[in-house]
């Protein structure tokens, strides 16, 4: 197989590799070389200015509070989402009736319309959720609280995305209600895997099902939940806490920088203030969290493999 | 591990096809009551999440035949009548037939592109051995972690510098470029699991490498092309920061920009039934199409996060 093989293989690499080079390989490189530089982006001079764009990060009291959300993000968002859909799909998966001669351990009735609906959100743009959601806060015809004062809660009225106490965990709620559903199908196929004889053999043994679940459906789901979290980590650092945040807080990032989220600074800085190279630096010090919020997951959530 | 096309271990519905040996009957009634409790206890909760999933999808339907002043005095109430005039509205006066079309040309030509280009890079990585494999491999991995708003700011100077910004082909580009990591990990897995015979066959009997590829090895990986092509076309019809950055001349938008446009210019033009049409109109086609193509949608999106 070596005739012309060195020829095919370069034919084959070189649009691909050129493309992704071109566009996403080399503007990472150069971000990071421009975050080093006074660079406006609105004209082509600019000087290196060492170390003055992360001085000026550590003092702005603005990178400080986008940080704090983005990090508030990524521990908060994993742990509700995966955890609501553990919980789901543990249930649709192990929360039937055990029904007479009927094997020990059932789904619930149902299952797969249970599973068609709360995949939902996961096909529809985060954009349009985005769109629908800021409707739904809205504080005087919204759905939300012409529901509150319909059950006769008029004088519960809050502003949701107007309070800035509120804003960033309506905007999470928001990333949860959408991302709910993909993490139960995906929990569900891998708890489907895991063979029937070793919960006939818990209950045997007289095992609950909480124990059954804490004692043999967690461990043996892990590797997918630790990958579950590691993607849904970066998904709330990222592009879909852009959407939202842009979307639907007033500002955008407000009210008072309240929902202001890393990824959003980035733009703003950089697209609306003519601030390139200072929204560069705020970009590396995303990057420098989100990959230290991947090894982190990966290193706490290290054990053995198990196999079965 | 391949497991969204398993089936439960014992469906719900078909709880007497499967029968084991019964469990001990002094056990039995215990475990019956706690499983009726738990019965009654997990149906409660999952319906309770499938309203709160559901509902704000049909309130926005409903919302989307009312008129505006019905938006405002009654948000839950029915419409008074089907007010058809809102979607003809949305449909012309507000552009949605035009971001229709820019998002099909945008994603139609990146869908392909990607393919083309990503199932050629995989192929290569996956079967042939030669310096810097390894690295290129990697360097396609490394970008699905890497925050590519980081990336945004010089491309947004590189994409300009070459005139595209704010074109259809400058915008399919990217989109391919964005989608080469996650289609290159997942179709090099899937070409390593395909038999080597077949092509090794084809090339002694003196087909070129380029024709083995395509006549033989690329049909063979149709179902791996699938799942990666419905992950692909959901991520791209859905794409919503790429165009914010690289796209802002208006009559180029894609629909998910001409959706947040509407959305911000109702502030004063007041046409909220308008909008509301736009958001179920641009909702519809994808729930419909999932409904229909449900099993190969679950198995394209959950297909990554399996290997």
């Amino acid at each position: 197989m070596q005739h012309g093989k060195y020829r095919f293989i370069v034919g084959f690499l070189v649009l691909p590799l050129g493309l992704y080079a071109l566009f996403v390989v080399w503007p990472f490189i150069q971000s990071i070389y421009y975050s080093f530089t006074d660079w406006t982006g609105l004209s082509p001079d600019f000087k290196m200015v060492g170390f003055d764009n992360y001085k000026r990060m550590f003092d702005d009291e603005i990178f400080w509070k986008s940080l704090q959300h983005s990090l508030l993000f990524a521990l908060v968002l994993p742990v509700v989402t995966l955890g609501l859909a553990l919980f789901f799909a543990f249930m649709i998966n192990v929360g039937g009736r055990r029904r007479r001669g009927g094997p020990a351990i059932t789904g619930v009735r149902g299952s797969s319309f249970y599973k068609i609906v709360y995949f939902f959100p996961q096909v529809l743009s985060i954009a349009i959720v985005a769109i629908l959601f800021a409707f739904v806060y809205n504080p005087d015809s919204g759905a939300i609280n012409s529901l509150l004062s319909a059950v006769g809660l008029d004088s519960l009225q809050p502003l949701w995305l107007g309070d800035p106490d509120l804003a960033l965990w309506c905007v999470m709620a928001v990333l949860v209600w959408s991302t709910t559903g993909f993490f139960v199908v995906l929990f569900s196929a891998g708890m489907a895997s895991i063979p029937a004889d070793l919960y006939e053999a818990a209950l045997l043994d007289g095992a609950s099902r909480f124990a059954t679940f804490f004692r043999i459906t967690l461990p043996l789901l892990w590797d997918t939940v630790q990958s579950g979290w590691v993607y849904m980590g970066i998904l709330a650092l990222g592009a879909e806490s852009f959407a939202v945040v842009q979307i639907m807080t007033t500002g955008p990032g407000g009210p008072d920088y309240s929902t202001t989220v890393m990824v959003l600074y980035v733009y703003q800085k950089a697209f609306r203030d003519g601030q390139a190279a200072y929204a560069t630096t705020i970009g590396v010090a995303l990057l420098v969290v989100t990959l230290a919020f991947a090894a982190i997951v990966m290193r706490l959530g290290r054990r053995e493999r198990l196999e079965f | 591990m391949k497991t969204t096309e398993t089936p439960a271990p014992v469906p719900a519905e078909s709880g007497a096809t499967v029968s084991k040996v019964g469990v001990p009957a002094g056990t039995d009634t215990r475990q019956k009551k706690e499983g009726g409790v738990l019965n009654v206890f997990s149906h409660g909760i999952l319906i309770v999440w499938a309203i709160m999933v559901v509902m704000p999808l049909v309130w926005a339907v409903m919302t989307s035949f009312k008129t505006d002043g019905d938006i405002f005095s009654s948000p839950w109430s029915l419409p008074d009548r089907l007010h058809f005039e809102n979607w003809s509205r949305a449909w012309s006066d507000a552009h949605m037939s035009d971001y229709f079309l820019n998002t099909v040309l945008v994603v139609g030509g990146s869908l392909i592109g990607t393919l083309v280009l990503g199932s050629m890079a995989a192929y290569v990585l996956a079967r042939f051995d030669f310096p810097g494999n390894r690295f290129i491999y990697y360097l396609f991995i490394g970008g699905m972690s890497f925050p590519i708003m980081l990336a945004l700011v010089p491309l947004f100077y590189v994409v300009n510098n070459m005139g595209l910004l704010n074109t259809i082909h400058g915008l399919i580009l990217v989109y391919i470029a964005y989608s080469l990591p996650f289609t290159v990990f997942f179709l090099t897995a899937f070409f390593r699991t395909l038999p080597t015979s077949v092509a090794e066959a084809a090339f002694v009997d003196g087909a070129s490498h380029t024709r083995t590829f395509f006549q033989i090895m690329l049909p063979m990986a149709k179902p791996g092309l699938i799942s990666v092509g419905i992950f692909n076309f959901l991520g791209q019809w859905n794409q919503y920061m790429l165009p914010t950055v690289l796209n802002t001349d208006p009559d180029k938008h894609v629909l998910t920009q001409g959706l947040v446009q509407l959305a911000v210019s109702q502030g004063y033009k007041g046409d909220w039934s308008g909008l509301f049409a736009g958001l179920v109109m641009a909702m519809l086609p994808v729930l419909a199409a999932y409904i229909v193509f449900q099993r190969q949608v679950v198995q394209g999106l959950t297909a990554g996060a399996l290997k």
